[in-house]
């Protein structure tokens, strides 16, 4: 199969436990880490292409469900439309990577996509859905 | 306190080009060049702003009879109902309003994509929205059912209404459990992991006339983008709240109830707004002028958001249960560099309403204002003040007398 673009996030407990060992080693997936953010003490991220024989895809994916991981299909990317953008600055203390954040002292919020993990968080809480995500190519 | 100007005197100057305006921000810094004094001599008025959602607000309609006359029972705009207990064709939506079949909070946190806030908003966007009215029918108002589409031209009137606007400072909001809140303060996270405010500080209408000397019923307002007037106190004003040497409030305070014309209004400074798990709300453009009728009024413009505190308020256990516990307090200067101290820890904050959107709408005003169009109103009489004894009650239970 043609490899699947995914995120993973790691609840903070689980982050030391050899995940991706376990999905190349028994369930035989090929892994190319695109982004990862993974720190001991804090929910951890990593996004991924992932590929491997199809059966054995589903089983290392409900694996990693089974240790606490939520797993999401990648959205392609993440994106602020300017237009719709108060500035409320809601999101920048909910982004966990620094992604979304203020300028000071001008209080402008700025969207930093090198740093965006593509975790979605902020596509709930922006209150007025300025953040927008395409997933494979979609809206 | 040596000269005096009237609100005569600046309108005066105002249809004569020659008044001087400039933003709550920009004062500051020539109070610090010049000295109160001087710059009380020179300016005649001072813009503030805010943009913020305000859940207190909605709008009256009347939407005009069909044939054969219906009195409308229910109303529903895009599938929002709207409060029709007043006269036939005559309905108010208030923001918060959800749709019929919304799932609400039952998966939590609910996403509440769409209520009144955004009915208002697409209306004064111009878009079509679909209305249906049920009625029980009556000898004059025998017609029992209506569905067709309405855009904010079709309607007779459409006024915005908002009973609650422009808290006069409000509380920062942290989250002391140890699991994630949805709140309308916006999403806090576990063990004080954020914390949340909400108001424009030293820009902020009301902050910047703590006392209400020349914000009172019948003042001219920039509101939603167009003109609007301050109508009464706003609900829960509480005048009598603990203040500062200087006059200004160290919690939410002062309120004001706020009327204008829809039709005039621009769905930028009207924004449909959704918080995670709590509801839906309109955000508001509100911007007030304050005439500096003397040096007291300029020293209160002056205000600076060093000078402004605001109480920490945990939202997991204190504020649900009113315990009226606080976790200390913090100025504005603090809570906008980013990081405040709450029992030791440092903590990220973010504010919920948009500094530069305030900033937009104090100059935008103090445009207005210098190119003409735009008058002060003289209130016709003042909101009730701090020596008002008004005191802020809570809802009792009691059996039945
Ligand atoms: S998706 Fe949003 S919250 Fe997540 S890292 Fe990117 S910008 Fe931040
Ligand atoms: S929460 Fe939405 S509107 Fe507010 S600053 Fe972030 S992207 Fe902009």
């Amino acid at each position: 199969m043609s490899p699947k673009k995914i995120v993973l996030r790691f609840p903070s407990q689980i982050v030391d436990k050899p995940l991706i060992y376990h999905l190349v080693k028994d369930y035989e997936l090929m892994i190319n880490v695109l982004k990862a953010n993974v720190n001991p003490d804090k929910e951890g991220f990593m996004v991924m292409e992932l590929s491997g024989e199809p059966g054995k895809y589903e089983q290392g994916l409900s694996f990693l469900r089974k240790q606490g991981v939520v797993v999401e299909s990648l959205s392609e990317g993440i994106t602020r439309n300017v237009e719709k953008c108060t500035h409320c600055g809601m999101c920048t203390s909910i982004c966990p990577s620094g992604a979304l954040y203020i300028s000071r002292p001008s209080m402008e919020v700025i969207f930093d996509d090198s740093k965006c993990v593509i975790c979605g968080v902020c596509l709930k809480i922006c209150p007025v859905k300025a953040i927008e995500a395409s997933v494979n190519g979609r809206q | 306190m040596g000269f005096k100007r009237t609100y005569s005197e600046i309108n005066e100057k105002i249809k004569t080009g020659k008044v001087v305006v400039v933003t709550a921000e920009e004062v500051i810094g020539m109070v610090e060049e010049k000295g109160i004094e001087n710059v009380a001599r020179e300016v005649d008025i001072v813009t503030t702003g805010t943009f913020g959602p305000m859940c207190s607000s909605g709008a009256f309609f009347n939407f005009g009879h069909p044939k054969p006359r219906i009195k409308m029972h229910k109303v529903w705009m895009n599938g929002v109902p709207a409060y029709t207990g007043i006269a036939a064709v005559d309905a108010y939506l208030g923001c918060n309003e959800l749709p019929e079949h919304d799932p609400l909070n039952s998966n939590h946190p609910g996403e509440f994509r769409y209520g009144g806030g955004h009915v208002i908003e697409d209306l004064v966007a111009g878009k079509t929205v679909k209305f249906e009215a049920s009625g029980y029918g009556t000898d004059c108002y025998p017609r029992r059912k209506i569905e067709t589409y309405i855009t904010l031209e079709d309607v007779n009137e459409a006024f915005l209404f908002n009973p609650r606007n422009a808290y006069q400072n409000y509380n920062v909001a942290v989250n002391v459990s140890d699991k994630m809140i949805y709140t309308y303060m916006g999403a806090l996270k576990p063990g004080v992991g954020n914390a949340h405010y909400c108001s424009a500080g030293q820009l902020s209408p009301l902050l910047n006339d703590p006392l209400y000397r020349t914000i009172g019923i019948g003042t001219r307002i920039f509101l939603g983008g167009g003109t609007g007037y301050v109508a009464w106190n706003g609900t829960q004003h509480n005048p009598c709240a603990a203040r500062g040497e200087n006059g200004v409030p160290t919690g939410g305070a002062g309120t004001i109830a706020v009327v204008g014309d829809l039709k005039q209004m621009k769905p930028q400074w009207l924004r449909g707004t959704s918080f995670l798990g709590y509801g839906v709300t309109l955000t508001v453009g509100i911007g007030i002028p304050i005439p500096i009728l003397d040096e007291e009024m300029l020293k209160f413009t002056a205000v600076k958001d060093e000078d402004i505190v605001a109480p920490v308020v945990d939202y997991s256990y204190d504020y649900p249960n009113a315990t009226g516990k606080t976790l200390g307090s913090v100025t504005y200067a603090q809570l906008k560099s980013g990081v405040i101290e709450v029992n030791g820890k440092a903590v990220p904050t973010a504010p919920i309403s948009s500094y530069i959107k305030a900033r937009e709408i104090a100059d935008t005003l103090k445009h207005s204002i210098t190119a003409g169009e735009f008058l002060l109103g003289e209130p016709v009489q003042n909101l009730p003040s701090a020596d008002s004894g008004i005191s802020l009650k809570g809802l009792q239970e009691k059996k039945a007398p």
